[in-house]
């Protein structure tokens, strides 16, 4: 084994892995949210579909989306892997008495399940848009662009799917409430001054996310 | 004939020196050809471990404990002494050396004396080196503070927790050796015997403690380092397990013990709370520089104490006793350990004590509360304060901390000469484990200070001195005094589950201990320690008779390991009454009612007592074999203390 | 008896004790009654009550580790009513008084639980993990003499005082107890925190992280994640930050140390 393989398939090492990809899909959020902010723009979806069209042909948006899979690809890997082996290592005989939940949060122990949480609604997410604007034949708007807007129309209108995707981003919050500071704990970027900064950024950055997601399929449910 | 002390001759500041170059060097290229066994892992048994094995012995170190860092060393809490002189204050090796000998009131060896304040020095430097963090300055120098009022700052600390650093630092040194190879380490081995092959010691005899298996284990030398033996007393401030088994063993193999009787007492411990009481835990005297010793005027008042009829606060200032500033103005409440802690037990005598028990004295702060504050105080004794509130359930901001004595360390120990080689060839004793350095009485920071100078500046050398005139053959157990005491140990385990009767070990420890304790204690006298030595004569018998033990010995039985041990405290139990008694005067940690100046201070005998008395084992049930070492004083003059 | 306190009522309390004979058996919680507590004993001083009541009935007291019994050795390590050293906080087994519990109560007590702590009987388990991982570097490699004199290397009093902090561990593992990873990262950091703090440790300071992580993983400790349980549960107040140290030492030194392997 070479000394990158020992580094990444150790303890820390993998932990630095989930933490780098984290924070990248971190900005995958943002990145994503901004585009998606033009769906409540007045203007019968032209401006997201325009941006849907740019995102779904640029060559360099199409190279960073390997990344980003990539990206999510070893986030889940790792989590996964993780989770296992420390269940493991708790060994086979669990307490009989555990009061765990005094001496830590409820989502930094679940980080595993919210995540899976996440994932299922990201299997539905891609399903729902990817899936229809990459593999299928999608009506053009006026502008010549493919109508993602009415896909977005329609899937919000289905009660279950605002639902799950309500739930998604609750996961997501509390899965970024911890992972986000989180990261950089595991990074080593802690610092007297600015370890406070990071976590109050931590928390806006989560709760802002998460909330302006889940505003989208709300707003299209009541309002449109 | 009593054996040689081998002290060099020469003036004293040269004699280390000199003997450094006339003991006998092995050959590099031999070491890896002896095998040395260290029984303890604390300061004196890591410290000595790791540097054999530097040297490039091969090391076998034994351990009770599930891990070496364990050792009850880990609870020194004040500090480390040094003849640094880096506060520019007057210190020197002269002057460690001199207070170290008069505070063990002129019953210790100059020469040893002098050689622990000489490597003192080195001992800083070492610790350093290995990464223990002692307090700093902001110039980012050491901090040294004054510590059991010697009047100048010779001590370093880490903070209150100065034990718990020296030893993870000899224990960092010792786990290298271990990663190397050139340590084997056992834990959970409780040594049971010493093996004496044609009169050398040759190797020991362990008990498993996980699995009850009986090992034998060979090595050209064995050094002990075993620790003191506090706990005869039950209560101590020493930890459970701490225990004499070994050294012990050793004596009955043949090496001397010297001035068992020699104990110190801690004035500033936790009370005793009740009859379940398992231990006592020390506060550090630093405590007495703020704090007021006082109980009540009256035996009266006292009494209503007690039955909670009034409370500390109703009693005015008059009606208190402050007897330490009262019969001491110059010192106060800064008197010496020996002092402060039999003038408790008087006041408690007197029926003036406090607490349910009537077994305390206060230590009140109110008046530097009042002072400085109540910040103040908690900035520097916070710790302290917490550690009492969280042991007894009181605020000692808002009511005086109840104080007591409780036995702390045990001056006595295996003779050694100056090579700290026992009577026995190939054996040697380190630490606690050994009479040597402290006389009667050990100033505060001195422990940690021979613990280390014996393992990492002292055994190193001299035990090279012995090996070389070893033949470097493989060692092996194939000789027949192996099996001998491997078949005497397993005995012994096998009658101690065998008896069968109704008293538990700690039955019989507690009922030691309380023999120990009132007649052998603070204060002792002729009558007291012949109807001791009766007592603990009848108890040893019934022990034998009425032990009750359940499981098997084949497995872990926390309840055999301690009732081997309370045997052997048994035994030693006499000798140090037996010692107490022989010695005619009082000094130090030693007190003889008989033998006090009309103002109740220690009356040493300077004329008749001046020498170490070591106890050579005979046979069993026989009375043991005084043989004295005169102590020759080239150096200093012997004075009377005085704190008046 | 009671000590300090007259009007302290003693307490008859159950509790309910793992016993499990050896590492190769399966154990079981056995309940038992304690009369007449006094809230002035230690935890540790309940037990003794307990253990002198079944061997004078003949059976088998229940071993638990314990030594010094003022909290500095390490040795106890009771998992108490779903805490490591109990519900107080900041305090080992030991220095837990039984003033915290009330007549009556019913309190579960068991051994840490992990796979790199086996279980040696009842209540006693085997950390020599951490011994081993100590050895794989947790020292700086400086034999017994020829070291400078202690003040020729100042060291920062704000730098002292933190090593000093993070060597403070008294390797009990009531983090890895606790930790629903079993992770030993704090115990870990410790150390290594320590050293990467003094100068003296400087030297080698690549080396040491990478093999003392190394020993961490092979002897089956988790991972961290961060959750926090273990410095809450810390008797000695061994801070995360220490983890956080401890995750840069050891990617500076991956990413610069000459070590290949």
């Amino acid at each position: 084994m070479s000394w990158i393989t020992k580094t990444f398939s150790s303890s820390i090492g993998r932990k630095i892995i989930m933490a780098v990809t984290g924070l990248f899909l971190c900005t995958f959020l943002v990145v994503h949210l901004v585009g998606n902010l033009q769906l409540f723009k007045a203007d019968n979806g032209a401006a997201f579909n325009a941006y849907s069209e740019f995102m779904g042909h640029n060559p360099l948006i199409r190279t960073m989306e390997i990344v980003l899979v990539l990206g999510f690809g070893f986030h889940i890997y790792e989590g996964l892997v993780l989770a296992a082996k420390n269940r493991a290592a708790r060994g086979n005989q669990r307490y009989v008495s555990d009061h765990i939940e005094q001496n830590s949060s409820w989502h930094s122990r679940s980080m595993a399940l919210l995540g899976s949480i996440v994932l299922f609604f990201l299997i539905v997410h891609l399903y729902n848009f990817f899936g229809s604007l990459r593999f299928t034949d999608v009506p053009r708007d006026a502008n010549g662009n493919e109508d993602a807007y009415a896909l977005v129309l329609a899937a919000f209108k289905n009660p279950f799917y605002v639902l799950l995707y309500v739930i998604g981003q609750v996961a997501l919050l509390y899965h970024l409430l911890h992972g986000f500071s989180s990261a950089f704990q595991t990074l080593g970027l802690t610092h007297r001054k600015y370890t406070p900064a990071i976590k109050f950024i931590g928390y806006g950055f989560s709760i802002i996310v998460c909330a302006a997601f889940a505003a989208m399929p709300v707003y299209f449910f009541f309002f449109k | 004939m009593f054996p040689d002390s081998k002290i060099p001759e020469g003036p004293l500041a040269e004699k280390w020196d000199k003997h450094k170059f006339n003991v006998k060097l092995v050959n590099p290229a031999n070491k890896r050809k002896y095998d040395v066994i260290v029984v303890g892992t604390g300061l004196a048994g890591a410290s000595a471990a790791a540097s054999l094995a530097e040297l490039g012995y091969n090391v076998k170190a034994f351990t009770y404990h599930d891990s070496p860092r364990r050792a009850h060393s880990i609870a020194a809490q004040g500090g480390i002494n040094a003849a640094k002189n880096y506060q520019n204050d007057g210190d020197s090796v002269y002057r460690l050396f001199y207070d170290t000998i008069k505070g063990g009131d002129y019953r210790a060896r100059e020469a040893n004396v002098y050689r622990l304040a000489q490597v003192s020095v080195n001992i800083i430097d070492q610790c350093v080196a290995q990464g223990v963090p002692f307090a700093r300055e902001y110039g980012g120098l050491l901090a040294n503070r004054s510590f059991g009022g010697a009047q100048v700052s010779r001590t370093f600390y880490a903070r209150g927790q100065t034990g718990q650093q020296l030893l993870l630092g000899a224990y960092s040194a010792l786990s290298r050796q271990v990663a190397y190879g050139k340590v084997k380490l056992y834990t959970r081995s409780e040594m049971l015997d010493l093996v004496v092959v044609d009169g050398q010691a040759r190797g020991i005899i362990t008990r498993n403690l996980i699995t009850g298996e009986i090992e034998q284990h060979a090595a050209h030398a064995v050094v002990l380092a075993t620790g003191g033996y506090g706990n005869v007393f039950y209560l101590s401030t020493n930890a459970k397990y701490c225990n004499a088994t070994a050294a012990w063993r050793a004596h009955k193999k043949g090496a001397y013990f010297a001035n068992p009787c020699f104990t110190q007492i801690h004035p500033t411990c936790i009370p005793v709370s009740g009859d379940y009481q398992s231990k006592l835990t020390l506060m550090s005297e630093s405590l007495r520089n703020d704090g007021r010793v006082w109980v009540p005027a009256s035996k009266e008042t006292a009494e209503r104490l007690r039955a909670g009829q009034i409370r500390v606060a109703d009693i005015p200032e008059d009606e208190r006793d402050y007897f330490l500033e009262r019969k001491y103005p110059a010192f106060g409440n800064l008197v010496p350990r020996d002092v402060a802690s039999r003038n408790a037990k008087m006041m408690c005598d007197e029926g003036r004590g406090v607490g349910s028990s009537g077994l305390a004295v206060y230590l009140d702060f109110a008046d530097v509360i009042k002072r400085n504050g109540a910040s103040w105080v908690s900035q520097k004794y916070g710790n302290l304060f917490d550690m009492y509130a969280k042991i007894t359930g009181e605020n000692p901001y808002e009511q005086p901390m109840r104080i007591y004595p409780a036995v702390h360390y045990t001056m006595g120990g295996l003779w050694v000469d100056y090579n700290l080689q026992t009577t026995i060839p190939g054996l040697y004793a380190t630490g606690e484990c050994n009479f040597s350095d402290h006389g009667a009485n050990r100033l505060g920071a001195s422990a940690l200070m021979q613990g280390l100078a014996d393992g990492y500046f002292v055994i190193p050398y001299t035990i090279g001195d012995y090996l070389a005139q070893t033949a470097p053959k493989p060692v092996t157990t194939d000789h027949p005094a192996f099996k001998e005491a491997e078949a005497e140990v397993n005995a012994r385990v096998k009658k101690l589950m065998s008896i069968n009767g109704t008293r538990t070990p700690a039955d019989f420890h507690k009922a030691l201990g309380h023999i120990m304790w009132e007649y052998c204690g603070m204060a002792r006298t002729a009558e007291g320690l012949q109807h001791a030595k009766r007592e603990i004569q009848k108890l040893r018998k019934e022990f034998w008779t009425d032990l009750k033990l359940s499981g098997t010995d084949q497995e872990m039985n926390q309840m055999l390991e301690s009732a081997g041990r309370v045997a052997d405290f048994l035994e030693l139990g006499e000798l140090m009454v037996d010692d107490a008694y022989n010695r005619n005067e009082s000094c130090g940690g030693h007190f003889r009612e008989e033998y006090q100046t009309p103002e109740g201070e220690a009356l040493r005998d300077d004329e008749n007592y001046t020498y170490v008395a070591a106890w050579q084992f005979v046979g069993e049930n026989q009375p043991e074999i005084l043989n004295k070492e005169e102590l020759k004083f080239e150096n200093v003059k012997l004075t009377q203390r005085s704190y008046k | 008896m009671a000590g300090s306190n007259p009007n302290a009522k003693p307490m008859n309390l159950t509790l309910k004790v793992w016993r499990q004979r050896n590492r190769n058996t399966e154990g079981r919680i056995v309940d038992y009654q304690v009369q007449d507590i006094s809230p002035d004993m230690s935890f540790l001083e309940m037990l003794d009550v307990l253990n002198e009541d079944l061997l004078r009935k003949g059976e088998e007291p229940v071993v638990f580790d314990h030594d010094c019994r003022e909290g500095i050795c390490g040795s106890c390590n009771l998992f108490i009513n779903g805490r490591a050293h109990g519900p107080e906080p900041g305090t080992t087994t030991c220095q837990l008084h039984m003033r915290k519990f009330s007549d009556g109560d019913t309190i579960t007590i068991e051994p840490w639980r992990s796979s790199a702590f086996p279980v040696n009987k009842d209540l006693s388990v085997d950390r020599s993990a951490f011994d081993r991982i100590i050895q794989a570097g947790g020292y700086i490699s400086v034999n017994t003499g020829g070291t400078p004199d202690a003040n020729e290397i100042p060291v920062p009093k704000e730098i002292a005082d933190r090593a000093f902090e993070a060597a403070t561990c008294i390797a009990c593992g009531a983090c890895v107890a606790s930790c629903k990873n079993s992770s030993a990262m704090l115990f870990v950091s410790a150390k290594v925190s320590q050293l990467a703090l003094l100068p003296q440790g400087h030297v080698e300071r690549k080396s040491r992280v990478e093999n003392m992580v190394a020993q961490m993983d092979k002897e089956g400790f988790g991972a961290c994640s961060n959750i926090g349980s273990c410095a809450a549960e810390c008797p000695v107040g061994i801070s995360l930050e220490n983890i956080a140290i401890l995750n840069r030492e050891f990617l500076s030194a991956k990413a610069t140390s000459n070590n290949l392997a």
